[in-house]
């Protein structure tokens, strides 16, 4: 059932759920974030209204710049403000920031710790039709790796407007690099605006009664296809616990290890490569504290195609049917 | 104007900053040589005449703002920022040394003070460029500040500097000023061979930048240009600062091979004495 302590949508798995894109609540995050922090400006790529950004432009049209199509440019520039005191946000697609330019935001963000938020719209293969060259796959890892660096993967909209406004103002966070995940596609509401959030802090979306034989842990769009499969084994006796790992960077390793400790078995769900992604993350963190058998779901070492995101999502193996597989495919793993 | 007194304290501090490049390259064992010798003439008016700033308090808000791009020269920004009084000149001998704060290529991290880590070419103009911008945020088109970005021809062949010669011309950044050395070289040997700038001060024009061509080894030149970028109103300003990679020692003019090599002991020995003569024009007693 749905954790009863985190006061989620009550219609988070109904099929008739609210849908709105993740990228939608940064967009609208940004802006509201712009009437409290003034040191919030905004660059863009030339996709100002694809990555949402165009909220936070028509409000604050000085405090926004249009690149052009230039990555490195952006997050080089937006290096410079940082470093006159500003917390600018960069959007473009994951696939171009960080997909492109990742160098200028090694040495110019991270080596240098300035505090640049890298938003990143349009990862994951449920970007569609556009075809492979703009599925994001990588993105996770490639900000991962740099020291310094936070990597954000908000659920759905409200949860992206929850985390842009923590990035933009939270104590802890705002002075930090930051790697912001959206996805572009409509995504099934699960948090309400009552819902508690903290950057760098794991939750129980779905538990059972009882003691779970499995732990999945799951970011992004896919945490709802993870519980909408964790629901339907509830029916077949396998009891199953949802952790929602919004924070990849830094990982919640106490709420991660307790899980594994309970469940001895867990499942990475993640829209993105398993090599270098959360389900990397996750093995680096258990196998170093609690070594128990993970299943990885997620891209295998492939490109994407053009497709609808649905088709796409069950070809890579990624969907509802293919959550409950792995479940099934662990509960026999020693 | 510089008086001829200023001229020649410049030129005295220069030298002495000059020497100080070969101590710390020789004891390092590894760096450039040529870049920061032909940029000890820009630096020293720079830091010495031109800059708002104050070595005891790094971080003045109000100073300018000085970006290096290609930061394989740092050996002539740590000499230089040594003799202006931000560390022990001793120190610089600690130069790429384990637990230094002068690492091979500047690191932040290590001092604090630098407006910016590099290393990796073609990223600095960008920087300034967003500096200028917040700058501009927050003073307005009036600001009292000046971003200054140094950066080298042969990073022109990377995108990213065009990418920021192109907004900074459509900002119209008047706080900016971007000081090229165009020594004309680069690690696999004449920038015009390995790639072609050709007219790189027309190609700044066509970008809106108001553009200025001088000799970088005259700080009449080097003052009157500064003067005139910051009277620039509605564009940003370029000085394509003409330099000899490796000025000041004869053996080492206009070499590529210098680039990327340091001296060895014996020929540090023989620069320092040139330098410490000035080319054989003074005789001293010790000699």
């Amino acid at each position: 059932m749905l954790n009863p302590n985190l006061k989620l949508n009550p219609s988070a798995l109904s099929d008739s759920v609210e849908q709105i894109p993740i990228r939608k609540g940064f967009g609208e995050g940004l802006a509201k974030a712009g009437e409290t922090e003034n040191d919030v400006v905004a660059l863009c790529a030339d996709l100002t209204e694809s990555t949402q950004m165009h909220f936070f432009k028509e409000k604050f049209p000085e405090r926004f710049v249009e690149i052009g199509v230039a990555e490195q440019n952006l997050v080089t520039v937006a290096s410079g403000t940082a470093a006159m005191g500003k917390r600018p946000f960069v959007s473009s697609y994951a696939m171009f920031s960080p997909g492109r330019n990742w160098e200028q935001i090694r040495t110019t963000i991270t080596y240098n710790d300035r505090p640049v938020v890298i938003v990143g719209s349009h990862a994951g293969v449920s970007v569609g039709p556009d075809g492979g060259t703009h599925q994001a796959i990588e993105d996770i890892a490639l900000m991962r790796v740099l020291p310094n660096m936070v990597v954000v993967s908000p659920c759905d909209a409200i949860e992206a407007k929850k985390a842009t406004l923590a990035l933009a103002g939270a104590p802890d966070w705002k002075d930090k690099p930051a790697y912001l995940r959206l996805a572009r596609e409509k995504t099934g509401i699960m948090t309400t605006e009552e819902t508690p959030f903290e950057i760098g802090k794991a939750q129980i979306f779905w538990q059972p009664d009882g003691l779970a034989h499995v732990g999945i842990v799951a970011t992004g769009a896919l945490v709802r296809n993870a519980m909408l499969a964790a629901q339907d084994l509830e029916k077949k006796g396998i009891r199953v616990k949802v952790l929602n790992m919004t924070t990849i960077k830094p990982l919640d390793t106490e709420a991660l290890i307790a899980l594994a400790k309970e469940t001895k078995r867990i499942v990475t769900v993640e829209e993105h490569q398993i090599v270098g992604g959360l389900g990397g993350a996750v093995a680096e963190c258990l196998a170093a504290n609690f070594p128990v058998p993970i299943e990885f779901i997620g891209v295998h070492d492939r490109y994407g195609q053009s497709g609808t995101p649905d088709e796409l999502i069950k070809h890579y193996g990624m969907d509802r049917e293919s959550i409950k597989l792995a479940i099934l495919k662990i509960m026999d793993r020693k | 104007m510089l008086t001829d007194k200023q001229i020649i304290d410049l030129e005295t501090k220069a030298n002495k900053i000059r020497m100080s490049i070969i101590e710390m390259l020789v004891e390092a064992g590894s760096g450039h040589t040529a870049g920061p010798l032909g940029m000890a003439d820009i630096f020293t008016l720079l830091f010495f005449h031109t800059l708002k700033h104050d070595p005891k308090r790094p971080d003045w808000p109000e100073r300018d703002r000085l970006v290096l791009s290609n930061g394989h020269i740092c050996p002539v920004y740590y000499a230089t920022m040594a003799h202006a009084g931000y560390m022990p000149v001793s120190e610089l001998l600690t130069l790429r040394k384990f637990g230094t704060r002068l690492q091979g290529h500047p690191h932040r991290e290590y001092m604090p003070w630098l407006e910016t880590s590099s290393g990796p070419l073609g990223a600095g103009l960008s920087q300034a460029v967003g500096m200028a911008l917040a700058d501009r945020l927050d003073n307005g088109v009036g600001t009292e500040k000046t971003i200054y970005a140094l950066l080298s021809d042969g990073e022109h062949d990377e995108g990213n500097t065009w990418e920021a010669i192109l907004l900074a011309g459509k900002e119209k950044l008047r706080n900016l000023i971007a000081v090229v050395d165009r020594n004309n070289i680069q690690i696999d040997g004449f920038t015009e061979n390995v790639m072609p700038l050709g007219d790189l001060g027309a190609k700044y024009a066509t970008f809106g930048w108001h553009v200025q061509e001088i000799d970088g080894h005259n700080f009449e030149a080097i003052d009157a240009a500064i003067n005139k970028a910051k009277a620039v109103y509605e564009k940003p300003s370029v000085i394509i600062a003409r330099t000899i990679p490796g000025k000041g020692v004869k053996e080492f003019e206009r070499d590529f091979h210098w680039h990327g090599k340091p001296p060895s002991k014996e020929e540090a020995s023989m620069a320092l004495k040139e330098l410490r003569t000035l080319g054989g024009r003074i005789k001293s007693e010790h000699q």
